[in-house]
């Protein structure tokens, strides 16, 4: 099956004279299968955004190899406007085009694009339909964000870069954007995510690579992140008033040895694995030490 | 691939409609060279040379300066603030062409252009005394006048866009230098009449040139004996709006950014 994304030993370095140069990604190797939707964890400053940045085509690199469907974006030449009229992208924080209305900015990006999708029908999925008539200066953070993603997606997309693309939603918004991306998968356009939201990562994606210092620490399901899957269950129950917890492999035979001693209800039951969040932290702190 | 001029044409109606929704653009691009003509028009009406008074002499001056505003004090200002709220960011990461992009900013401009000068021209006429130009040959001469220094402001315009570093600070960059240029132009006071120093400077851009050949256009022509060459210097004119039209471009080819960084 042919990749994605396909790139090995990614190095930019931002030259700084006065602190020292400041290497950004130091050495990424991924490889994002077409359909996948493929997660970047990691901290401010890890090096996500200058990594997904020179996949788009907008920075350069200082060496390593990399495909986008095909194309090196390093070296567009005359492929550019080929390249790009197969690639959504949504940009971390953009307040432009301020003056327009949510439907004239919508309609006008479709026309860049030889297979647009309806405009209405975006803006519909975005959740921006009442308004279509509102001038983008009016808009609330989340519902410019969610213009981002219109925009983003206008150009049926054969793979959609989505740069942190909830900051500022509410939960409601956030389920619905999610449902917007797991639909896309299916219409089968491969979703690149950066994201701080480890419940996205683990709503959305079918695999996640934790970034940090400018390296790969591990690439991974949600589910398996960490070893998150052979990790002990924890119980935790109240005995005598005091919280009582032990680790275990097997949760539901020590439930049931609980059960049976307790003869019936144990008292504030929990039974727990590590959450992805946790699994993550872990991950961060061990490598910053 | 649509087609680029297309775009390009779909870009220009995008941007003349966010220019007529800004205020500031309109008050300040369209408005203000207006506002100037009534006031130094109303101030100055003192006979300069036999049958042209100052009021004339400014209206011709400031329809030159229309063009640097309408096309390289406009540009100047707002590439930076697209670059600044990443607009242009955006547009580069679809296929847009960045030819297209331009199309669209020549379109807004012209547009901008034409009714400025139309503005002008009609309170000049009205209030002022100008004198529409008396025959085929002027009007040819002011039709290329036009022409060529709209290319000319558009592409300098385009140029000094990646100078200032920021969006917000782009008009305290771009409108200093372009009062500076509009008085050493000799637009606010007589050309002849400032000192050799601002005379020199001003020569060596184009708002002095398309000044001149303005004059050329709308005052009689026994006037070209007061100024500085003693005659319009037509060639002169042309050759300098060229120059900085290869200069610009040349320049907007090695510096124009799509972001900041």
């Amino acid at each position: 099956m042919s990749a994605a994304i396909e790139v090995k030993g990614l190095r930019k370095v931002y030259p700084d004279k006065k602190n020292g140069d400041k290497i950004a990604v130091d050495g990424i190797d991924l490889r994002v299968e077409l359909g996948e939707i493929f997660a970047i964890l990691g901290p401010n400053g890890a090096g996500k955004t200058t990594t997904v940045e020179i996949l788009e085509g907008y920075r350069d690199r200082d060496s390593g190899e990399v495909q986008v469907l095909g194309v090196d974006p390093g070296n567009l030449e005359n492929q550019d406007l080929t390249w790009r009229n197969r690639i959504g992208i949504v940009l971390q924080s953009t307040e432009d085009a301020a003056d327009l209305t949510v439907a004239e900015t919508v309609h006008h990006f479709s026309y860049y694009y030889t297979n647009p999708k309806d405009a209405d029908q975006v803006i519909a999925a975005v959740g921006l339909a009442d308004k279509r008539n509102a001038k983008i200066r009016t808009l609330s953070g989340g519902q410019r964000r969610r213009l981002d993603v219109a925009l983003g997606i206008i150009g049926s997309p054969e793979i959609l870069f989505l740069d942190e693309p909830t900051t500022g939603f509410d939960p409601e918004a956030r389920r619905a954007f999610w449902e917007l991306i797991l639909q896309l998968q299916n219409e089968g356009t491969t979703i690149l995510l950066t994201t701080h939201y480890l419940d996205e990562a683990e709503a959305l994606a079918n695999r996640v690579a934790v970034i940090n210092n400018g390296k790969i620490i591990e690439v991974s399901t949600p589910g398996n992140l960490g070893g998150r899957n052979n990790a002990k269950a924890r119980i935790s129950w109240i005995e005598d008033g005091v919280r009582q917890e032990i680790f275990t492999d097997n949760p539901t035979l020590e439930v049931s040895k609980l059960a049976t001693k307790f003869a019936g209800e144990i008292p504030e039951l929990t039974v727990t694995r590590p959450t992805l969040e946790e699994i993550y932290l872990s991950m961060i702190n061990v490598e910053a030490n | 691939m649509r087609s680029i001029l297309r775009i390009g044409w779909l870009r220009g109606g995008i941007e003349i409609k966010q220019f007529v929704r800004q205020r500031e653009s309109v008050v300040f691009t369209l408005l203000f060279p207006v506002m100037l003509l009534f006031i130094f028009g109303s101030v100055f009406k003192d006979k300069i040379a036999p049958g042209v008074t100052f009021s004339q002499y400014f209206v011709a001056g400031m329809i030159a300066s229309g063009l640097v505003n309408t096309g390289f004090q406009q540009l100047a200002i707002t590439i930076p603030m697209e670059r600044d709220f990443g607009t242009l960011k955006r547009l580069r990461g679809t296929p847009m062409s960045p030819i297209s992009y331009f199309i669209g900013k020549v379109i807004v401009v012209t547009v901008s252009m034409l009714v400025q000068v139309a503005l002008l021209l009609a309170f000049g006429t009205l209030l002022f005394g100008l004198n529409l130009p008396a025959s085929a040959a002027l009007w040819l001469r002011f039709i290329w006048l036009v022409v060529l220094g709209s290319i000319c402001s558009t592409i300098l315009g385009i140029a000094f866009s990646s100078v200032p570093k920021s969006g917000r600070g782009a008009s305290a960059v771009v409108s200093p230098i372009v009062i500076v240029l509009q008085f050493f132009s000799g637009v606010f006071f007589l050309f002849s009449s400032l000192p050799k120093w601002m005379q020199d400077f001003a020569s060596f851009f184009p708002l002095r040139w398309l000044t001149l050949g303005m004059r050329s256009v709308f005052l009689p022509d026994s006037f070209a004996t007061k100024e500085t060459g003693h005659s319009w210097q037509t060639n002169t004119t042309v050759l300098v709006l060229l120059a900085w039209i290869v200069v610009g471009t040349v320049v907007s080819a090695r510096t124009f950014k799509w972001s900041d960084r």
